[in-house]
């Protein structure tokens, strides 16, 4: 059952051959660099082969597409762990806990007991000859390698196939029933390590130069879940199976079935909620007599708000991913409708409208998802505001607070003669040892002061008119719709969009040598007018997506700043 | 398919006796002093725990003028005087940074923990509960539990760097957890193992199993990790082997009803009514032998605690409130720092409440209080208020000892000595120590 070793189409070629046979190949080929730009990709420096934890969304995903809808899985997932910005590199550096295999384990027995209880069997139980009194090893046999391929992702091995079918025949021993010994193998595929973390392995390299490359099933799950958040599917397996995924063309038409799946959406929404941090409304506070609108159903809505307009607008329309940032589309429930002071005459459900020119309501930095989960839980925070736009959208990185900050300057913020946040920054700016990181986060989050701590508009703050000019690394506005306009043309926007796009990819940080890849997507991007689905297509088509560099020993990563509320920002 | 190994058979259908169970404690079994258990003369198991508050504390309202037995207790600490003689009081001992830059509220609270600073959440050890949970925790249900009060999901329990074990955040999560499904009552008369967690144990031992298999197909560093994971599903299989055994009988123990479900909010009210409903259960389950290990953290190291109406957490106030220039401090991180420590009080009551031998649960566990710096305005991690309350006679104390800028990780290594680990040096750098508190040891 082992893959034969096909040498792709570019790995035959060294490397300093790679730009001219890039040129040749590119005739008519997907592959290799891109055929619609013109555009090559540099040479692939690749990264180390990783182990990744199931997220929480991806666990529930295969599950999904496995079993099918309706499969309830009651586990408590250990959050995860953000580093370098997202979590997805968390996966790759995060390790498991006696309470995480506890809760995988409880989700395991419950999904067994749905999957092998009497209602459903039949759907994924193909032996008519099954019955509870007799233990079926062929049938077993059958169930195992069909959903252990698909849950481990590649195919059984005969000892493993045997020591779940095992597993089966000794619960039928000590329970007296088939369907129940039967539930015993599938928990043993679901929590093995297999399942739960996505070990890849590597095959020399043809001819033995050049980056080594992953092998054929875990390119397979690489693609799959950058491009479906999900496990591969059968379709995927057979291809990956065939050697299909080592030939441009056959990689090309996985891509783009994928792309083309109903399942890519839920790609593009798990990027989006990691770049954006919704993970961190698990610990979202806001006081109930200052914003009484503020309950659990807001803040689901609210993201769910951002998520719809990303989606919308990036794969329904094909747009222009800088448009996000002035984007006036407005997805509302009801409950949102309060916290917005827009009328929703839906009482149940989504309704699609926009928000009008003069509602200071442009691009998804002027949603509730965005203004409250950077503010405080009783007062919005032009700091924390500021220094989100400059890390998640701009990937500027704002230094902690020094420790030994003094902040004996920093006045009362319940001082009368200090009544707008401006006003009390403006301490913040002039003292020496904060103004250097303040001036950097204060300006564009001083344009989203028009916005209270939920995310309200409001135009004065303790009776004074609030001032919303600022200004963005030398683009100087007047209002937050300025602001939108200065993040649409920055020219970090994309790029910090393919950077995070491509680690989220990958699961590591990127390194030195692949700026010039990086700088190879980013005018792709742009020659696709900056099109999210083409860009995701570009890196899962490029020869660095799948390359794999040998270890170089220098894979520490600095875990810092997992939470805005760390350190002393305002 | 009628080849079996015969090993995976043999070890299904054996290993549960094999495991060793829970002691019980059932008083009629205690020798006339109860103390220890007449039979064996084996003593009460001493449990483990630590109970973190955030954002340190107001020095001129905690730190008593005095050292030794009879010390004034200052204002903040006035709750905590009926608890006089169950508790050791520790001030000025600091984490040493060694040039280490100062991650606000995380280098102060893992370094005291780890007895290693770090400039960020990279820890670089277990911290010392996980390094008493493996050598006390074998034979109890769950190798530790971990709570944290103010809705936050936030643990400074790591067994590696990158993965917190998580805490519990809703009572009834955490009931659920503990006395839900797999709860055995120890006093229901009728106990019929169910073959279910038979089968279900060696599935997971056949997993064990691969372990050496998969070693090899890593790198060093994820090797660590599926060290981690294969050590996890160990603890699940002994978990499970307790299962297959009748429980040990608890005199007195009631089964705790399923707490209401409250908001998950941090304002301070709020928080109180949670904690409290926590520690109940919390005791319950050591009661009952589910654990001999917990992390409590009453709240985070960047205090969000709230007052309602209000527009700062405790921890914004730390950094913005000026000093009252009467009080000399801020009165409003007072207000939060006092009633931390009335939780702590809270805590103590919830442990004593429970008979056990001749005394309380409270006297058969030892708790490790402590912050995360001292003053938290300038995130200092010199004098970070510490205390050690509990323990019976099996440590001293009663008495307030000043440490004189001594390293804080001799707390932490005396407190692993007297939990009966064999360790005689614990820490980095200027933080490695062998100088026991013999003040604490009987």
């Amino acid at each position: 059952m082992r893959f034969k070793s096909i040498a792709s189409g570019f790995t035959r070629f060294g490397w300093g051959l790679l730009p001219a046979s890039c040129l040749l190949l590119s005739v008519g080929l997907g592959g290799c660099g891109d055929n619609q730009s013109g555009l090559s990709e540099p040479a692939p420096v690749g990264g180390p082969a990783l182990m990744r934890r199931l997220t929480e969304s991806q666990y529930r995903a295969t599950i999904n597409d496995v079993f099918g809808p309706g499969i309830s899985i009651p586990a408590r997932f250990e959050r995860g762990l953000r580093v370098e910005g997202l979590l997805a590199i968390g996966t790759s550096e995060s390790g498991m806990s006696a309470f995480s295999v506890e809760q995988y384990d409880a989700a395991a027995l419950s999904i067994a007991d749905t999957v092998l209880g009497a209602e459903h069997r039949d759907r994924f139980l193909n032996c008519a000859t099954a019955s509870e009194g007799a233990f079926d090893a062929q049938c077993t046999t059958q169930f195992v390698q069909q959903y252990g391929m698909q849950l481990w992702r590649r195919p059984l091995t005969d000892p493993e196939v045997s020591s779940l079918v095992n597993a089966a025949h000794q619960g039928f021993i000590q329970l007296g029933d088939y369907y129940e010994g039967l539930k015993y193998a599938l928990v043993g595929l679901l929590v093995a390590p297999d399942f739960l973390l996505r070990i890849e392995r590597t095959q020399a390299p043809p001819e033995g130069s050049g980056p080594g490359q992953l092998d054929a099933f875990s390119r397979a799950a690489r693609l799959s879940f950058f491009l479906t958040n999900a496990s591969p599917d059968k379709e995927l397996l057979r291809a990956a199976a065939a050697g299909e995924l080592d030939t441009p063309e056959g990689l090309a038409s996985q891509v783009d079935r994928l792309i083309a799946s109903s399942r890519f959406t839920r790609a593009v929404r798990a990027f989006f909620e990691d770049m954006l941090q919704f993970d961190l409304f698990a610990d979202l506070a806001k006081d109930p007599v200052i914003y009484p609108a503020f309950n659990s159903t807001l803040a689901a809505d609210a993201q769910e708000q951002t998520l719809r307009t990303i989606t919308d607008l990036l794969i329904e329309q094909n747009g222009d991913y800088r448009d996000l940032f002035t984007t006036r589309n407005a997805h509302l429930t009801r409950a949102l409708g309060i916290a917005y002071r827009v009328p929703v005459p839906t009482r149940k459900g989504w309704e699609v409208s926009e928000f009008s020119a003069d509602s200071n309501r442009a691009g998804i930095q002027t949603h509730i998802a965005f203004l409250a989960l950077h503010s405080h839980p009783g007062r919005s925070s032009p700091s924390l505001r500021g220094k989100a736009i400059r890390e998640v959208f701009l990937c500027q990185e704002v230094p902690p607070p020094p420790p030994e900050v003094n902040f004996s300057v920093v006045q009362d913020p319940s001082d009368a003669n200090l009544p707008t946040a401006r006003d009390r920054l403006e301490l913040h700016r002039t003292e020496p040892s904060c103004a250097g990181c303040h001036r950097i986060m204060d300006p564009p989050g001083l344009a989203l002061e028009n916005f209270d701590g939920l995310g309200t508009f409001r135009t004065v703050e303790n009776g004074a008119a609030i001032d919303a000019s600022g200004s963005l690394d030398g683009i100087d506005f007047t209002n937050t719709n300025g602001l939108a306009q200065a993040l649409h043309d920055h020219r970090e926007t994309p790029r910090c969009l393919v950077e995070k796009m491509y680690r989220f990819a990958v699961g590591r940080d990127t390194v030195w040598d692949e700026r010039p890849y990086m700088d190879y997507l980013t005018e792709t991007f742009a020659v696709h007018s900056y099109s999210v689905p083409q860009l995701m297509r570009a890196i899962a088509l490029s020869k660095n997506f799948f390359a794999i560099a040998p270890p170089t020993g220098e894979t520490s990563h600095n875990l810092a700043g997992l939470s805005p509320a760390n350190g002393a920002t305002r | 398919m009628n080849t079996f190994p015969r090993r995976t058979f043999l070890r299904g259908a054996l290993r549960g006796a094999a495991v060793g169970v829970a002691l019980p404690l059932l008083n009629c079994f205690l020798d006339s002093n109860g103390k220890a258990y007449a039979a064996t003369g084996q003593r009460i198991p001493l449990r483990f725990g630590t109970w973190v508050w955030g954002c340190g504390f107001i020095p001129e309202k905690w730190i008593p003028a005095t050292t030794g037995r009879d010390y004034v207790m200052p204002e903040h600490l006035a709750p905590l005087e009926p608890y006089r003689d169950q508790l050791a009081l520790f001030s000025g001992f600091d984490v040493k940074l060694d040039g280490v830059a100062n991650k606000p509220h995380i280098t102060g609270c893992l370094g005291l923990r780890s007895g290693i600073p770090v400039p960020d959440e990279n820890v670089k050890a277990p911290t010392l509960d996980v390094l008493i949970g493996d050598a006390i925790g074998n034979g109890s249900r769950f190798r530790s539990i971990e709570v944290s009060t103010s809705g936050i999901q936030r643990s400074y329990s790591y067994r590696t760097a990158g993965s917190p074990n998580p805490s519990e955040i809703s009572p009834l999560a955490l009931y659920q957890r503990i006395f839900g499904e797999g709860f055995q009552d120890p006093n229901s008369i009728a106990f019929k193992p169910d073959p279910k967690y038979m089968v279900h144990q060696s599935v997971l031992s056949a997993i064990g199993d691969d372990r050496q298999r998969l070693m090899r197909t890593v790198g060093a560093e994820d090797r660590h990790r599926l060290d981690e994971y294969f050590t996890s599903i160990r603890q699940l299989e002994q978990q499970l082997a307790l299962q297959l055994q009748p429980p040990a009988p608890v005199e007195g123990f009631v089964m705790p009803a399923a707490p209401a479900d409250v908001a998950l909010d941090s304002e301070m009210d709020n928080v109180l009514v949670i904690h409290r409903l926590m520690a109940g259960l919390l005791a319950k389950a050591l009661q009952c032998n589910q654990t001999r290990v917990f992390n409590v953290l009453f709240s985070d190291t960047t205090s969000n605690l709230r007052r309602r109406g209000t527009i700062d957490t405790h921890h914004t106030l730390t950094h913005e409130e000026p000093e009252d220039p009467t009080l000399g401090y801020q009165r409003e991180v007072a207000w939060f720092a006092q009633q931390s420590m009335q939780a702590w009080r809270e805590f103590l009551d919830e442990l004593a409440s429970i008979p056990e031998g001749d005394g309380t649960l409270l006297d058969n566990c030892m708790v490790l209080a402590h912050s995360d710096c001292s003053i938290a305005k300038a995130h200092a991690v010199e004098g970070i208020p510490t205390m050690v309350a509990g323990g019976g006679n099996r440590i001293r104390t009663g008495y307030h000892l000043a440490g004189s800028a001594d390293p804080i990780s001799r707390i932490g290594l005396t407190v692993q000595q007297a939990m009966g680990l064999q360790v005689e040096r614990w820490g980095s750098l200027s933080m490695e120590t062998n100088k026991s508190i013999t003040e604490l040891l009987v």
